[in-house]
């Protein structure tokens, strides 16, 4: 039983910790134009940062034109695809079978899959997973409705710097991932390469060609770490 | 498109993954190189974003008030401040600058 308490009271705070960062979310995603329903909404359905930041961030440069729109569903789709690869880890561990494996699909993201590959045991492990998922989910939703109301009392969000904040939001989300130089080189072609190509293409667009870096030096493992490779 | 529309067409798109991952056998997509490619496009796009929110306003790139703040921010993420930390005070730094300026 203490075992189990200290699964449940580490899925807690990762929930915890990961809500307060739904009250950003919540306040860029009304900043960026998005209504509140729209912007809660996001976080039930699509329910994964990353994919929802790229979102609104592609919509407050873009705007909510027909590209814009567009461009803003490729990006977030993109992003989306390493709960793909955490599903696969996730798949043997909660020994789902049929219909019943999609169940725990919604909440396959960053925190239940890292707190439940770091448990010891199978059954502390499904726990973690169901326990962290849950809470995050509670706690990511409860904050989006927070920040965005206060987002939307706020208004002008450049006078709060809020533009700053949503860049520093994905720095946020970026800092973890820039272990390897692989991944350093991979980030800053696609920054310049975004940045380049802005004053040339419409906006969204320069975030999705910055993609085809990932994917040159991925297929040809340029910078490979020099023991294994991919994670 | 509507902006709703968008919203549900991405949502279902991003959890089309996340239910691809449970159905298909782990052989078919677990293949190193499909998988680097896959943890470094997360890195691509969120690096272009950073740049794009960072240096990029109107489709012009601008060095304003956003820069120093970033660099606020990256010195509060080295220190291991908390995610809302740093974002607060980035948005602090941005705002103090511009009633400055």
């Amino acid at each position: 039983m203490a075992k189990q308490s200290s699964v449940l009271s580490v899925s807690i705070g990762v929930g915890i910790a990961t809500g307060l960062y739904g009250i950003s979310f919540g306040a860029l995603s009304v900043a960026a134009g998005l209504d509140i329903w729209q912007t809660q909404v996001l976080s039930l359905l699509m329910f994964s940062g990353g994919s929802q930041f790229a979102f609104i961030g592609v919509i407050a440069a873009a705007g909510a034109t027909g590209a814009g729109i567009g461009a803003a569903i490729v990006s977030a789709w993109l992003l989306g695809v390493r709960n793909g690869f955490y599903a696969i880890r996730m798949s043997p561990i909660l020994e789902k079978t049929g219909l019943a494996k999609l169940l725990p699909a919604q909440i396959t993201i960053d925190e239940s899959v890292a707190v439940a590959i770091g448990q010891s045991t199978a059954e502390n492990q499904r726990k973690g997973f169901w326990f962290t998922g849950i809470s995050v989910f509670v706690f990511w939703n409860s904050m989006t409705l927070l920040g965005a109301i206060l987002g939307d009392a706020l208004g002008d969000p450049k006078l709060y710097g809020l533009d700053a904040a949503a860049a520093a939001a994905f720095l946020g989300l970026l800092w973890p991932r820039l272990v390897e130089r692989q991944a350093l080189a991979v980030a800053a072609a696609a920054l310049l390469i975004a940045v380049v190509t802005s004053p040339m293409l419409p906006p969204g667009i320069p975030v999705l060609i910055a993609g085809v870096a990932a994917v040159v030096v991925g297929a040809l493992n340029l910078l490979a770490p020099k023991s294994g490779g991919a994670q | 498109m509507t902006l709703w529309t968008g919203i549900l067409i991405a949502s279902a798109l991003v959890f089309s993954w996340k239910m691809l991952g449970f159905m298909v056998p782990s052989s078919v997509l677990n293949h190193p190189t499909i998988s680097r490619i896959a943890s470094l496009l997360t890195v691509a796009l969120l690096a272009a974003l950073l740049g794009v929110q960072g240096v990029v306003a109107d489709s012009q790139i601008v060095f304003d008030a956003r820069v120093p703040a970033l660099g606020v921010a990256a010195l509060l993420l080295w220190l291991r401040a908390p995610f809302m930390v740093m974002v607060a005070a980035a948005a602090l730094a941005a705002a103090l600058i511009r009633h400055i300026l």
